[in-house]
């Protein structure tokens, strides 16, 4: 997995709450066997008019120039600012791998659902929780920068060793992750290799289940 | 010396008694006693492994079927059968893992095939105080039987394959407690649906949630099933129901559970699969099921459920900004007016079926409603889409098959089906139907498609009257 340090990005603002993992990926396009190819399909029935399938390339779908990654001013960012409970719904981790695929490598929001934040920390998307008071702060800055239409844009660093996101402003917030998770996104961690390595354990345990619970092994 | 008490919840013990060891990042690593893989979420995981030059750590702690992208029709046919080739391939993919790596299949031919939570139980490869994974989400429907069920993404089923274990953070504990007792006409499903209009869709997150009280006492297996399986739907990964009677006796001869000397020995450790009496829960709630009516969704949200003889609230009737936005954009997406009556509401297709509502019991409900009518002409389509090919089985021994096809509605194969419209099952743009599955989000059952969640027998008797419609009538 793909270590996450620090980076500074531009901020695409999706303003809705309860985002489920339906909509980030929707259901046709979960028929591949492949990990790639979802980045095309993000927020497929919201960014197109069209009804979406695995066959249709993005050349061939009719656009909702209304959907906010679909302005002008949203091509390129990287952090995706939204609101409470993202990501509820299905286990599919095909909603992390079409963010990152699009090009998100930060999502923010007040709080998120379980699966889906466990999924973030496999792949090296990081999710930050924010208080809904600095959330709703951003939304209304983002709002104002926009309005005054001289292509200024709203960037973000996140400092993940420092648990800091600095507004454009320069004012920082800090953020609150487990110590398990930050070492996990900081290291890029080969789990399955760290688990690995603890065989003798995992046999040791073996031995003793075995012994509490046969059935479990006969 | 006196004994010193235990405090532990049942989720407490479930996790002690798999605790590996630890991660130097400070994760926990919990081993677990059962895969179960389909073939959605599982090729990329055995694409890893092979990259990785990678074996599975424990062949027999494996189990997979296909469930959510095969055909609910010509079922005779096999994999000839599935006439989308994308899908297919999924399928046949998961069929050439399978035999490659050496994991035993109920494969699209054998009659053991259906969705992965209905046939887990019903095979007895779930059993209590066991840790249970799927690569979908509501893997917690396993949670019924006293264990450990969570859904996990597919970067953990290939780590649950190469090692056995899982990775992760215990959960906080919580209990919803729920007294009283169901009214006729009022099921697991009412009950699970207004626990998740308490809560929301969020107030389980970071939680495993235990059921109790005398209200879930009473329940069935079956019927324990359908309110674990949502509570997923609550926020929480798992949720879990001690063992009693009722538990054991469901596990007991199924084919996979232990036999003999060690069912005696199984058992007696699983009695002691409850909550101590003075272990203590991070969250509490209450309800009481007595006062329940039978629920429908209004919205776009499972937490979004009303009583049947309610009016559908105006965005301004919720609390906070995020809640009044959903309320909002569910009645837009949803097509429904706020003070409207519910019943007033015409459908399109109804769809009796899913990880939720499509075991034995949940048949003979529905078939009881609509025994000797027809379904309404306004009605497009009623599937009725069986869990498992057993469950389909024992359906016909029943003669359920002939109650429903003589009413109106098809006969399906087994398969997740309408729940997600992966296959063919699904609705239109714009098409509103009652559904026995668990989720309503935008889309889930078909592009712009309007799904409301109810109960088998309100599903059937809104499929007589082509509205929404309350079941206590046709009981």
């Amino acid at each position: 997995m793909k270590a996450f340090s620090k980076m500074t990005g531009r901020v695409a603002p999706l303003d809705r709450a309860n985002v489920d993992t339906d909509q980030i990926i929707p259901k046709q396009f979960l028929k591949s066997i492949k990990r790639t190819g979802f980045g095309d399909n993000l927020f497929d029935a919201w960014r197109f008019l069209d009804e979406g399938s695995m066959e249709k390339s993005p050349n061939e779908r009719q656009i909702n120039f209304n959907f906010v990654l679909n302005q002008e001013r949203y091509q390129g960012t990287s952090i995706l600012l939204t609101r409470s409970n993202f990501g509820c719904g299905s286990s599919r981790e095909h909603a992390v791998w079409a963010l990152l695929e699009y090009g998100f490598e930060c999502v923010i929001a007040p709080s998120f659902a379980d699966i889906f934040y466990n999924n973030c920390f496999k792949n090296g998307l990081l999710p930050i929780v924010l208080e809904e008071k600095y959330i709703e702060e951003m939304f209304t800055e983002m709002k104002r920068i926009e309005s005054l239409g001289d292509g200024q844009v709203y960037s973000l660093m996140v400092d993940l060793p420092g648990q800091c996101v600095t507004k454009p402003d320069g004012s920082p917030i800090s953020f609150e992750i487990k110590p398990d998770n930050k070492t996990t996104m900081l290291e890029g961690l080969d789990e399955i290799g760290t688990t690995l390595r603890m065989q003798p354990a995992i046999k040791a345990f073996e031995k003793r289940h075995k012994a509490a619970q046969p059935w479990l092994f006969s | 010396m006196s004994k010193v008490l235990s405090n532990k919840t049942l989720y407490d013990k479930i996790w002690d008694a798999h605790l590996v060891g630890q991660h130097d990042s400070g994760h926990s690593v919990l081993y677990i006693d059962r895969h179960l893989l389909h073939e959605v979420t599982s090729p990329q995981a055995f694409e890893g492994l092979v990259q990785a030059g990678r074996r599975p750590w424990r062949l027999e702690c494996n189990i997979a079927t296909p469930d959510h992208n095969v055909p609910t029709v010509d079922r005779q046919s096999g994999l000839q059968g599935i006439e989308d080739p994308i899908s297919k391939l999924q399928v046949v993919t998961l069929d050439d893992n399978c035999k490659t790596f050496g994991i035993e299949q109920f494969d699209i031919n054998d009659i053991r095939q259906g969705i992965v939570h209905v046939v887990g139980p019903e095979q007895g490869l779930t059993l209590p105080g066991m840790t249970v994974v799927c690569g979908d989400s509501h893997t917690s429907t396993h949670g019924a039987f006293g264990a450990l069920a969570q859904g996990i993404g597919t970067s953990e089923v290939e780590h649950v394959l190469a090692t056995q274990c899982l990775v992760q953070s215990k959960s906080k504990n919580m209990r919803i407690f729920i007294d009283g007792q169901l009214g006729k006409g009022v099921y697991a499903k009412d009950l699970i649906m207004a626990v998740i209009r308490q809560t929301g869709t969020a107030g389980g997150t970071g939680c495993t949630i235990e059921f109790c009280g005398s209200a879930i006492e009473a329940l069935s297996m079956e019927a324990r099933m359908t309110v674990c399986n949502m509570a997923i739907e609550a926020g929480a990964r798992a949720g879990l129901i001690a063992v009693d009677e009722v538990t054991l006796n469901y596990v007991k001869n199924r084919p996979y559970a232990p036999k003999g000397e060690q069912w005696n020995q199984a058992v007696s450790y699983w009695q002691s699969l409850v909550s101590d009496p003075g272990a203590s829960f991070d969250q509490e709630i209450t309800l009481n099921a007595s006062e329940l009516e039978p629920q429908v969704s209004w919205g776009t949200s499972p937490e979004l459920v009303m009583g049947i003889s309610e009016k559908i609230p105006e965005p301004g009737d919720f609390s906070s900004p995020d809640k009044q936005e959903l309320a909002a954009h569910s009645l837009a997406y949803m097509g429904l007016s706020a003070g409207q009556s519910i019943s007033e509401v015409s459908l399109d297709r109804v769809f009796i079926g899913s990880c939720t509502n499509a075991r034995i019991e949940d048949l003979r409900v529905a078939a009881e409603v609509v025994k000797g009518q027809q379904t309404s002409k306004q009605i497009k389509q009623a599937l009725i889409v069986p869990g498992s090919g057993l469950v389909r089985q024992q359906a016909e021994a029943e003669g359920l098959h002939e109650i429903f096809k003589a009413a109106g509605f098809e006969w399906r194969d087994p398969g997740c089906s309408m729940c997600l419209a992966m296959n063919d099952d699904r609705l239109l743009p714009k098409e509103r139907s009652v559904s026995t599955s668990n989720r309503n989000f935008e889309g889930r059952q078909g592009h712009l498609g309007r799904t409301h969640l109810v109960s088998p027998a309100m599903a059937a008797a809104s499929a007589l009257t082509g509205k929404i419609t309350d079941p206590r009538k046709y009981l």
